[in-house]
């Protein structure tokens, strides 16, 4: 099995290593990288639970060489929160309850991430379009559609849209 | 309610409290098993059957093990000799681990191999080479038990030679068949086949574990995912021979349930064995495949029911004969009492005065199972079969499906209710749902509708479902899991400065118990629930108990935090009582405080009295302040609910759209209501699921047809529609804070109004019954023969 040397940009943050030709860009994030908000829910590119972003655009990540994104940018959910400040999208999904068990929400807030940079006023049916790649098995759907509209909407225009009412984390 | 400070906001029962669980989530920070990374871990993989049945001529592990990497390799042969190739099952079975001459389904488990890497261990499990003599493949359990059939289970050698599991009946058989021949005579008699189809949970983790046995101090520590770590634990004891103090079963973040992770499974056992023979840690992590094919399944009951009822309609007697296919272990998750789990719910909302319900259960070769699939044991296939049936007494004396119901709903003031089957209903008011659920659907402005659509040659369905639930198992002397009653627990300690730690004998895979449980103890103690950590799912710190399925968090769970937080709160009445000088009878309780009544200045607050528990506790009493509740529940708890949906039927292809879905739920007293709503969503969607799209089948050799999420097909945001939901409150009488639970409502209630609305659609044709899934298929063969397709 070939070695081959990669370096990658992650989260703004350049790693390098070596993998077999193999090795699925996943296990090298999750497993070498420990980058496990990342997850695995089907390792056929089915479920979208390992969506990340290279150079913008959602990727699964079960579906693609650690070799192959040699030389390229990444981000993951880890990457999201900036300088102690939760994304937009990562503020919905806790205010409007879009995750229960939080295994496929690394996967589906990426997936939103894709969607709203290049739809940043999606309808309902087109946000229903844009993660239907991502499967989640606890919450039907009906709040990641509300916590993604939060998330465009304050993207749109920051200063609309008021903080959630109660509640503990944030 | 009196206030005489402005303490903070509790956020207590009621209140749509943020979850606390969600910080590490959206940051991707969660801890789920494959998370899990130990110095010198081994990965594992599993070489399993490609035959549904086959002999075991030999199995070569030298090639195996020559892959670099592979550290070793365990057959049934190995875990015989350690007297481990065979483990107790739910139901009393015993399953293979590894197989050792035989295999019985697509699949199963014949060698570990466990190696430096995943990668590695793949390669070693391509490698090792099994010589197999296939077999006749038992498919349909119809003719599992043939005379001619063949024999699938030749261990079980202290029973009958036959693939029969049991036989089980339940309720009066000769007053049912009286009023049955009565109804034959002078009133009306509807029955109906109907197939509930092999599904499964398939959560988007599946099942996993890390292994890790420290040969110093003789200690075991499995990570893995489990809705019962405790069972889990004590089973490991029992299965190893292991001590049981020297077994921590730790479950960390899990990436949801729904009843795929009550069972053990082989995997584990043999992550153990690895871990105990390499002296390594051991990761075995199952892909999408073996999971959808290996782990327990749910459903797969063929039923036959009769309703006997007068010319009106209304019931008299419900009669079931039910056909189960267990496949090739018995490994199905119900009490001992009862092999069919809580089937005998199936009288449902209505009142029958006479009941009798049969169950045959047989071997065939398809994986084990019979998992509560978010379900309280069988209840799904209940509450089904009677939804469905109640609809096809309707059509039979001409009455709307709405009229038939509120019709033979048990009444508000029978309850409790003694059901002919047995079951004592806490309480209920069904027509108050119902009536509700047509109210806010607009249910006579549809029926116009849908007559003038009919009139241009529309289809459109109107479905309803007013469903019963059984839930919160317990009482113990009625239930169990492997023998251990089923109780469950609560410790909490509140500490010098107020703060609390709550530890809990159920396990959340999703449904927020961090944050409800916090808030039950808030309610009681009146601090905020900021203020309370919740943990659960560690062997070694939380208190024992039976863990999440079934709905019994919070009946059973839930219960025993708020008598553990009353326990606190007597305590600080004592201890207030002292503070203050007073007699404990002449306080008052506001919500976080104690005061003297006639003088509500005079107060010491519940931070005030935690402190002084530890500092300056009356010498009558001992020091500090916690408590722990092992509750018993005195019932199972009833939640109800009226689902009504409107579908649309495309006469070209046969789909069927959802155009709106109205789910009505009653789970008594709301503990949070952002996470009610939440659970009935995530619940319908897997009702939906089965109703329309999902089923395990099996071709003629027993290979499986759903082993991916391309073949198995879990709905999207695309397939779901946008949910809407409206609650009654009908308080348990028997619960300490009158909730029922609600995470499996939902799921059971669902598919048989969505059943119910097809049907609808095509019952002027005749149409009186579709087996779900309801594929564009199946309704496109109907609309040919009804001359109704237009494509």
């Amino acid at each position: 099995m070939s070695i081959h040397h990669i370096r990658v940009t992650i989260n703004g943050k350049l790693y390098e290593g070596d993998v077999e030709a193999r090795t699925l860009l996943v296990h090298w994030l999750r497993d070498s990288l420990r980058l496990t908000g990342t997850h695995i829910g089907c390792d056929t590119s089915s479920c979208g639970a390992c969506t990340i972003l290279v150079d913008g655009k959602a990727v699964k990540s079960c579906t693609m060489l650690a070799v192959q994104a040699d030389g390229r940018e990444l981000l993951t959910v880890e990457g999201l929160e900036q300088n102690g400040k939760l994304h937009p999208l990562q503020e919905g999904f806790h205010v409007e309850h879009a995750l229960q068990c939080g295994y496929c929400t690394p996967g589906m807030m990426m997936a939103a991430l894709a969607l709203l940079k290049r739809n940043p006023d999606p309808s309902e049916q087109e946000i229903r379009e844009g993660i239907s790649g991502n499967l989640c098995r606890c919450t039907g759907y009906v709040n990641i559609v509300k916590a993604i509209q939060y998330a465009a909407q304050k993207l749109r225009e920051p200063e609309q849209v008021p903080a959630g009412s109660g509640g503990g984390g944030e | 309610m009196t206030t005489t400070s402005a303490g903070p906001h509790v956020h207590g029962l009621g209140e749509p409290y943020k979850r606390k669980e969600d910080a590490r989530f959206i940051r991707g920070k969660g801890n789920y098993v494959d998370d899990i990374q130990l110095p010198g871990m081994l990965y594992a993989d599993i070489v399993r059957s490609p035959y549904a049945h086959a002999l075991i001529k030999s199995i070569d592990i030298s090639k195996a093990l020559q892959v670099p990497g592979v550290v070793a390799v365990i057959t049934g042969k190995d875990l015989e000799a350690a007297g481990l190739a065979w483990m107790p099952t739910l139901s009393g079975d015993s399953e293979a681990v590894l197989a050792v001459d035989r295999v019985l389904y697509q699949m199963q488990e014949v060698a570990f191999v466990v190696a430096e890497s995943r990668y590695a261990a793949a390669d070693g499990a391509a490698a090792v080479e099994v010589d197999y003599e296939p077999l006749p493949v038992v498919v349909d359990p119809h003719k599992a038990l043939a005379p001619d059939a063949p024999l699938l289970r030749p261990d079980k050698k202290d029973r009958q030679p036959t693939n029969q599991i049991y036989h089980w009946e339940t309720g009066d058989r000769a007053a049912t068949d009286a009023a049955f021949a009565e109804a034959e005579q002078n009133g009306v008699v509807v029955r109906q086949d109907m197939y509930v189809p092999r599904i499964h949970p398939a959560p988007i983790e599946t099942c996993g574990c890390v292994a890790d046995y420290n040969a110093a101090t003789g200690k075991l520590t499995v990570w893995m995912t489990s809705q019962a770590p405790h069972a889990h634990r004590t089973l490991f004891a029992i299965v190893s021979g292991l001590p049981e103090h020297r077994i921590r079963v730790i479950s960390p973040d899990v990436g949801g349930g729904f009843g795929n992770k009550v069972p053990i499974y082989p995997g584990y056992v043999c992550a153990v064995v690895a871990a105990l023979k390499t002296g390594r840690p051991v990761k075995w992590i199952e892909d999408r495949t073996e999971n959808l094919t290996s782990t327990g399944f749910a459903r797969d009951y063929h039923i036959h029911a009769e309703i006997a009822a007068d010319k009106e309609g209304t019931v008299k007697a419900l009669r079931v004969y039910t056909l189960a296919d267990h496949g090739a272990f018995d490994a199905a998750a119900q009490p001992t009492k009862f092999p069919a789990g809580l089937f005998h719910i199936c009288t449902g909302s209505y009142d029958f005065k006479h009941a009798h319900v049969a169950v045959d259960a047989v071997h065939t070769n398809k994986a084990p199972g019979g998992i509560a699939y978010r379900c309280s044991f069988r209840v799904t296939e209940a509450s089904y079969l009677i939804e469905r049936m109640m609809d096809t007494l309707a059509r039979e004396v001409g009455k709307d499906p709405a009229e038939i119901r509120l019709q033979n709903f048990i009444k508000p003031e029978a309850f409790p209710y003694r059901s002919a089957l047995g079951w004592t209903y806490d309480s209920g008011n069904y027509e108050r749902a119902l009536r509700l659920a047509m109210e806010k659907i607009g249910y006579e402005e549809l029926r116009r509708e849908q007559a003038e659509k009919r009139a241009r040659g529309e289809l459109m369905g109107i479905g309803i479902s007013s469903f019963t639930e059984i839930v919160g198992a317990g009482p113990g002397k009625h239930f169990d899991i492997a023998g251990i009653q089923m109780f469950d627990s609560c410790e909490i300690r509140v500490h010098p400065t107020g703060k609390v730690l709550a530890r809990i004998g159920v396990q959340t895979q999703g449904q927020g118990h961090e944050t409800t449980f916090a808030q039950i103890i808030a309610a009681e103690l009146g601090i905020s629930p900021d203020d309370v950590d919740v943990e659960h799912g560690d062997t070694d710190t939380a208190p024992y108990g039976l863990g999440t399925y079934a709905s019994r968090s919070t009946p059973v769970g839930g219960a025993a935090t708020a008598v553990a937080a009353r326990k606190i709160r007597d305590k600080a009445r004592k201890i207030a009582a002292y503070l203050l000088e007073v007699g404990e009878e002449d306080l008052e309780w506001e919500p976080g405080r104690f005061y003297v009544r006639g003088s509500p200045s005079k107060g010491k607050t519940i931070q005030e009295i935690a402190f002084a528990a530890y500092t300056n506790c009356p010498p009558y009493l001992e020091p500090g302040l916690e408590a722990v509740n092992y509750y018993d529940p005195p019932n199972l708890t009833y939640p109800f609910g009226s689902y009504i949906c409107v579908v649309d039927i495309d006469r070209g292809t046969g789909e069927v759209h959802i155009r709106r879905f109205l789910a009505v739920d009653d789970c008594g007293t709301v503990i949070n209501p952002m996470i009610v709503e939440g659970q009935i969503h995530g619940g319908l969607t897997q009702g939906l699921a089965p109703a329309l799209y999902e089923q395990l089948a099996y071709d003629e050799n027993g290979n499986v047809l759903g082993s991916n999420f391309q073949d198995y097909l879990i709905p999207t945001a695309m397939e779901t529609p946008r949910w809407e939901t409206a609650r009654t409150v009908t308080p348990s009488p028997h619960h300490p804070i009158g909730a029922k639970g609600v995470g499996e409502s939902p799921t059971v209630g669902a598919p048989q109004a969505i059943a119910n609305a097809v049907v609808d659609a095509l019952a002027h044709v005749g149409v009186r019954h579709i087996d779900i899934p309801i594929t564009p298929w199946k309704v496109w063969a109907i609309l040919k023969e009804k001359g109704l397709a237009t494509a």
